[in-house]
């Protein structure tokens, strides 16, 4: 092993510490966790992981959160594909100014859109859905799959397009055909993306849910509010919202490095 | 290159109509009502531009704006470097490379207010892991409910810890896209690693890290879940950024005006800023 | 400047390599006097890179020794063998312009500034890059950059030998011709040991006095470009260099005399060893076209500009055969004569016949 590998090997250390703590934490019960730290739980127990999926607020919470980001993802990357590809291909008026609008949201901070937010969907009658923090969440999401998509595009030569026409495609055949499969990279990266921002992002979701379609995350803070400190219940809570961010990074591991710099390098 | 054709528009529309219906509406609102006063009952007094200079000249906002601006200005200058440092230190190929970005990734999939509240059990005294190593292991006093600078270490180092791994992945997308035949012409000329990093590496990320840079001001200058669930913005208003800030005028107080007018402060500010990154980014793209 | 000997090099990418096939690149001993011009001469894979890179000390050989002139350099680091070497597509430092570009290996190595602009002055007039030498890098068309990558070796005046991967891989093809009568030019003015590894047979018989020809990590022959053209030491060779290739064709050999399709056949001298696939080998150039000799039929004429080259059948085999004058026509009847002195016999795929005196 060489010896600057120590570096990787203290940072991720470093990243990992908190997240042990909180698994283990998950594993103890409450007499131990309130007793003082401790490296290993001493009484192993999954009664906090039996807790929430008994008790349907809590794992509707992670039902509700699920939809949400689905449907925000597949949305965002639907929107998305038209727009990064003309932006990629073709000048048209206004396109930079276009491009750096729909930069400038992603930009804006939530805390601003919080009130606005609240207001704009309970008028549409869309408060407490799911579908208003995917909408929601398109702010966000959409100019940034709009730009990964378009870093993505601008390596595939135009000379593609041009031979899949004098071939005799028409555009959406082409587009479906022969294009999708070559950014495909592009498109998981931009999904991840926007499964990531949607997950993890809680200011919004909690602002436009009060119960049907309240998240995971927004159903803890009120446990630790309502019910004193259950911390193994909060730790176990904890834990399980890491789970599906690290199943989906798993799926585009190999991309991930290209993926972050939005297809730029 | 991309040719003129302004059925650009027609693919764009899409994203324009869903795009428009979250931003121009509420932005409208919120002008609205930085221009107005209001004392419930939906009943609106024109105000003129009265919040805009009570928020410029409020103590509050300034304190807040400050403690935000640094708060931007430490951890970039942590993360940046830190970030490169690790990116340079990282295997190139082999089986490590996909569990090293794997796990490096992994925090930053985690909900914001759960990382909140992971560093806030994590920093508990006796009960939480760094409480109980700083107070009963090292013999540091160390309570970030009372103590407002162990609270602004506890806040940076919380999110150096969450958004660093943005910046070595960014910055190890540039590095392996350089080809091994410019590490052997830097060998074979005698470069020294210096030479090595100042006119190799660095040239060839400089388009990452410039997207690394505008990402990570962005997101720590609109920060808001992640420091509140944290300190909820004490002790005091000692770690009360802007976003705290707001929110609270917003939500807490409901002084509807003052708050939009301070968005739209917020905002601009941010959108300057942002602005700027944009036009250094772009104009490379053309030169 | 140095000689350079390649002394029982063997290279294995694996940690223990169990037989032949497991290296990369297989037994080489030669010696390359001071100031030649070789070539490196393969299809790709061949590791002839491989060897490069163990010349330039980017790879340290599983065996064997490195020595330039008389010094064991097998150990040395790259910065430390005063090599240079241009790559196959420009490196060039993008943020410098051309003449820090020259000016880096020099500074590097702590050379003082007068010396440096004398030495950059120079270089940069041979390589007719002097209007261009405050201009960024990052700006130049591929060849200039190749120039430039190639200025950052000349611009040491210790260096050993200059070493060429493919340098013309991305230069437009009307300047390809351009750059390397430049190489060939450089050559002769500085007089530096230069190594040019190339799959291209035109670009490694103008440039090289000798050259390498190497197939799957061995080397087939060492010889001038006429030596690999007329005595071909491998049917590899014979088939790789000429265009076309040597013809190749099953055959039984005894003797000075080779029979081929039922018909006897005149060699250049009698036969070596016994054993193994024999096969007759004559370069197109060698058939000639006439009233005697083995009866053929023409399948295929084809014009290349300069002469026809016809396809003729003997039996179930087709060879190859040039003429520069009128030719028959396809379908026609003639006979074909081998020249005996360029006739030789091949027994698994090396040479078999003694050279006629």
């Amino acid at each position: 092993m060489r010896k600057r590998s120590i570096i990787p090997i203290l940072y991720i250390a470093f990243l990992m510490t908190p997240i042990y703590f909180l698994v283990s934490m998950s594993f103890k019960t409450t007499n131990e966790i309130l007793a003082g730290f401790s490296l290993f739980p001493e009484t192993f127990t999954l009664n906090s992981y039996r807790a929430i999926f008994t008790d349907p607020t809590w794992y509707w919470g992670y039902i509700n959160s699920i939809i949400y980001v689905t449907l925000n993802t597949i949305l965002s990357v639907a929107v998305a594909l038209p727009a990064a590809y003309a932006f990629s291909r073709y000048r048209f008026l206004g396109d930079r100014q276009l491009f750096f609008w729909l930069l400038t949201n992603r930009m804006a901070p939530a805390a601003v859109f919080a009130l606005p937010f609240f207001q704009l969907y309970s008028s549409v009658q869309l408060f407490d859905t799911h579908i208003a923090v995917a909408l929601a969440h398109t702010l966000f999401n959409v100019p940034l799959a709009v730009w990964i998509l378009e870093g993505f595009m601008r390596g595939i030569p135009k000379e593609l397009d041009e031979t899949a026409y004098v071939d005799g495609y028409s555009f959406p055949r082409f587009f479906m055909k022969i294009f999708l499969p070559n950014i495909k990279a592009g498109v998981g990266v931009a999904a991840f993306f926007c499964f990531m921002f949607s997950w993890v992002e809680m200011l919004l979701a909690k602002t436009l849910t009060a119960v049907e379609a309240k998240p995971i995350a927004a159903v803890m803070t009120r446990t630790a509010s309502s019910a004193g400190y259950e911390l193994g219940l909060l730790a176990a809570a904890g834990t399980l919202t890491i789970i599906p961010g690290a199943i989906v990074i798993w799926f585009v591991r190999n991309y991930i490095a290209r993926g972050f710099a939005m297809g730029r390098v | 290159m991309r040719t003129v054709n302004q059925r650009g528009w027609f693919f764009v529309l899409p994203v324009l109509i869903l795009v428009a219906f979250n931003a121009l509406m509420p932005i409208m609102t919120v002008v609205n009502y930085s221009v107005q006063e209001t004392f419930g009952n939906n009943v609106f007094f024109w105000q003129g531009l009265d919040w805009f200079e009570q928020i410029l000249r409020s103590d509050r906002f300034q304190a807040a704006l400050g403690r935000q601006f640094l708060f931007t200005a430490i951890i970039l200058a942590i993360e940046v470097p830190l970030g490169i440092v690790i990116a340079l230190s990282m295997p190139r190929k082999g089986i490590w490379v996909p569990v090293c970005l794997v796990l490096m990734a992994l925090p930053m999939l985690i909900p914001w207010n759960v990382v909140g509240q992971m560093w806030n059990i994590f920093t508990l005294p006796k009960v939480g892991m760094l409480g109980y190593f700083m107070n009963d292991v090292l013999g540091v006093n160390y309570d970030m409910t009372q103590d407002p600078l162990a609270a602004w270490i506890t806040v940076v180092v919380m999110d150096v810890w969450h958004w660093t791994s943005l910046v070595v992945l960014l910055a190890y997308a540039g590095l392996v896209s350089i080809p091994d035949a410019y590490y052997h012409a830097a060998k074979i000329d005698g470069a020294s690693s210096w030479s090595v990093f100042r006119y190799i590496q660095l040239p060839k990320m400089k388009t990452v890290l410039t997207i690394a840079i505008l990402l990570r001001f962005i997101d720590s200058f609109n920060i808001y879940t992640e420091p509140f669930t944290l300190t909820g913005g004490g002790p005091g208003n000692s770690t009360t950024l802007l976003s705290i800030d707001l929110v609270k005028i917003a939500l807490g107080q409901f002084d509807l005006g003052p708050a939009a007018a301070m968005s739209l402060i917020y905002f601009a500010i941010t959108l300057m800023v942002s602005w700027l990154f944009y036009t250094l980014m772009t104009k490379d793209d053309a030169g | 400047m140095a000689r350079i000997t390649l002394s029982k090099l063997r290279h294995s990418y694996y940690p223990d390599p169990k037989g032949p096939d497991d290296y990369a690149l297989k037994e080489i001993d030669v010696t390359w006097r001071n100031g030649g011009a070789y070539a490196l001469l393969g299809p790709s894979g061949c590791g002839k890179s491989t060897l490069l890179n163990i010349i330039s000390g980017l790879l340290t050989p599983s065996e064997g020794r490195v020595l330039f002139d008389d010094n064991d350099v097998t150990d040395l680091p790259p910065d430390r063998r005063n090599i240079a070497q241009v790559f196959q597509f420009p490196v060039i430092y993008d943020t410098m312009t051309v003449r820090q570009n020259l000016a880096f290996p020099l500074k590097n190595r702590g050379v003082d500034e007068a010396r440096i602009a004398e030495r950059v002055a120079e270089i940069a007039e041979m390589l007719e890059v002097v209007p261009m030498l405050d201009t960024k890098a990052a700006n130049l068309s591929p060849d200039n950059k190749q120039k430039i990558s190639m200025g950052r070796g000349l611009v040491r005046d210790d260096v050993n030998v200059v070493m060429f991967d493919e340098p013309l891989t991305v230069i437009d093809p009307h300047l390809k011709w351009k750059l390397r009568s430049k190489l060939k030019e450089l050559h002769q003015r500085v007089r530096a040991t230069m190594i040019y590894v190339t799959h291209d047979q035109t670009e490694a018989l103008t440039f090289a006095d000798e050259v390498v020809v190497m197939q799957e990590g061995e080397v087939v022959q060492i010889g001038t470009p006429v030596e690999l053209f007329e005595r071909p030491q491998h049917t590899f060779v014979g088939h790789f260099i000429g265009s076309p290739g040597m013809n190749i064709l099953p055959c039984e050999a005894a003797g000075d005399r080779a029979r081929f399709q039922g018909h006897e056949i005149a060699l250049e001298g009698p036969v070596t060893g016994s054993g193994g696939t024999t096969v007759l080998g004559i370069r197109p150039e060698y058939v000639g076209i006439g009233d005697t000799g083995i009866p053929a039929q023409v399948t295929k004429v084809s014009d290349v500009g300069r002469h026809y080259v016809i396809d003729a059948q003997v039996g179930d085999m087709t060879l190859k055969a040039v003429s520069e004058e009128a030719v028959p026509e396809k379908g026609a009847s003639v006979h074909l004569a081998f020249r005996p002195e360029q006739t030789r016999v091949y027994r698994d795929g090396w040479i078999a016949t003694e050279a006629r005196r």
